[in-house]
């Protein structure tokens, strides 16, 4: 992992969009540093999505100020990134992320652990939305990233599954982690959540 | 959670990326279908509207032939990155840590074994209906394996400029069209000279250099399109 312990893993300065004429946000600067948990705070439409994609390095213009990333995140949008016509299993091994080459054992153990165990060879078009949703989590547990950007992934998951992924983002958080994630619903965790609102910035 | 796991090589990468591809183009037959059927109907008309005079057909057939696999590549090229694009496999794409030029090239790959190749297969098939002389059966496979994958490339340029439009199609016509029609003239000068005896190898040439040339351009283009697409 570069970057030491003490070292933030990402660290924004003075970033300031602006989309279709209105401000989203001026001046935000914050740091993450591992072990921690931040949500972004705001109503639709307040730029979450936005802020998101380009921490993640996807927006590329646009914007004003700086993003410094100490090592490559692993960033979860609103799609699924699924392909309907081929199996959870072959999702997760032939993903387009390239991020590691899984094996069979692994990719059934991350499959099982998002409750989709008996479904790895099932076409997933066979599947509802929420169980595409559930494919794409299941990167979460392959994943070997310090550093995750997660876009509403709470969307179109029961209440169980809820609880697994809050507890799955503490695991990680206090493995070394960092979490960065929109959602609209308070997380239920024993974990100190940072809010993050665009218009103020980090809040204590 | 798994142990550290490395990123897999670049070369590994654009295979599973290939495999992937082409798993999902297997998967739904009609689309691999599609473009020969267009070739094969295309060319069962010709006879009728331009009478079935052998001598007359064989003439025109090195134009015929180039002009339908040409359009028949324009038909399928709006699709090599449509569906990654929406359902988010094309994000996850561009943060890969592997280099975007070989990946593209890997999309294009896929998309020219489906379409180019198969097409340069069944050719000879047609190019008989057309009574296009046996001599020139080989210049014509050879010209439209070289040609359809320069087609694919600038084809692909077109597609990730035009990704993320709801309606792209016509706009990715106008892009293309004039990038292939320079392939255009000398595939079909390739067959009508060897179908007259004369050595078709110097338009083979020209079309490999200018396979060459977008191999190694086509890519950045591909690659800047797709994020401009992508960010916006």
């Amino acid at each position: 992992m570069p970057g030491g312990p003490g070292d933030p893993l990402l660290a924004v300065y003075d970033l300031c969009l602006e989309r279709g004429g209105r401000e989203l946000f001026r001046d935000l600067a914050f740091a993450v540093m591992p072990g921690q948990l931040l949500q972004v705070d705001g109503p639709n439409g307040a730029g979450k999505t936005s802020l998101l994609r380009i921490l993640a390095g996807l927006s590329r213009y646009g914007f004003t100020g700086r993003v410094e990333r100490s090592t490559p995140p692993l960033y979860l949008g609103h799609q699924p990134a699924v392909k309907a016509l081929l199996t959870p299993r072959e999702n997760l091994a032939w993903h387009v992320a390239g991020e590691a080459a899984y094996d069979n054992p692994q990719i059934e153990d991350a499959l099982a652990r998002v409750g989709l165990y008996g479904y790895e060879d099932v076409p997933s078009h066979a599947l509802s939305a929420g169980q595409h949703r559930r494919v794409n989590l299941a990167r979460l547990y392959l994943s070997a990233r310090p550093l995750w950007l997660l876009d509403e992934p709470f969307t179109a998951i029961d209440r169980g599954g809820v609880a697994e992924l809050e507890a799955l983002l503490v695991a990680h958080v206090e493995r070394g982690g960092a979490v960065v994630m929109t959602s609209h619903q308070l997380l239920r965790v024993d974990y100190r959540v940072q809010m993050l609102s665009l218009t103020e910035g980090l809040l204590a | 959670m798994s142990a550290a796991a490395q990123s897999p090589g670049t070369a590994r990468f654009c295979l599973v990326l290939l495999r992937r591809q082409l798993t999902l183009a297997v998967r739904r037959p009609i689309e691999i279908g599609n473009p020969l059927l267009f070739f094969a109907m295309v060319v069962a008309l010709f006879p009728l509207g331009l009478g079935p005079a052998p001598d007359q057909l064989a003439g025109f057939a090195p134009g015929i032939l180039w002009i339908i696999a040409l359009l028949s590549n324009l038909l399928t090229s709006d699709t090599v990155f449509r569906s990654d694009f929406e359902d988010g496999s094309l994000e996850q794409l561009l943060l890969a840590p592997q280099p975007l030029f070989l990946s593209v090239l890997a999309y294009i790959g896929a998309h020219w074994l489906l379409t180019g190749l198969l097409l340069a297969l069944v050719s000879p098939l047609f190019a008989l209906m057309l009574n296009l002389p046996a001599p020139a059966l080989g210049a014509l496979v050879a010209s439209l394996l070289l040609g359809t994958a320069v087609l694919s490339l600038v084809g692909g340029i077109g597609a990730a400029l035009t990704v993320g439009l709801k309606r792209g199609g016509v706009l990715i016509t106008l892009l293309i069209l004039p990038f292939y029609m320079p392939v255009l003239i000398f595939g079909s000068a390739a067959v009508r000279n060897a179908a007259l005896g004369i050595p078709a190898t110097p338009y083979l040439a020209i079309i490999g250099a200018m396979l060459c040339l977008a191999v190694a351009l086509a890519p950045l283009a591909i690659a800047a399109g797709l994020r401009i697409s992508v960010d916006a």
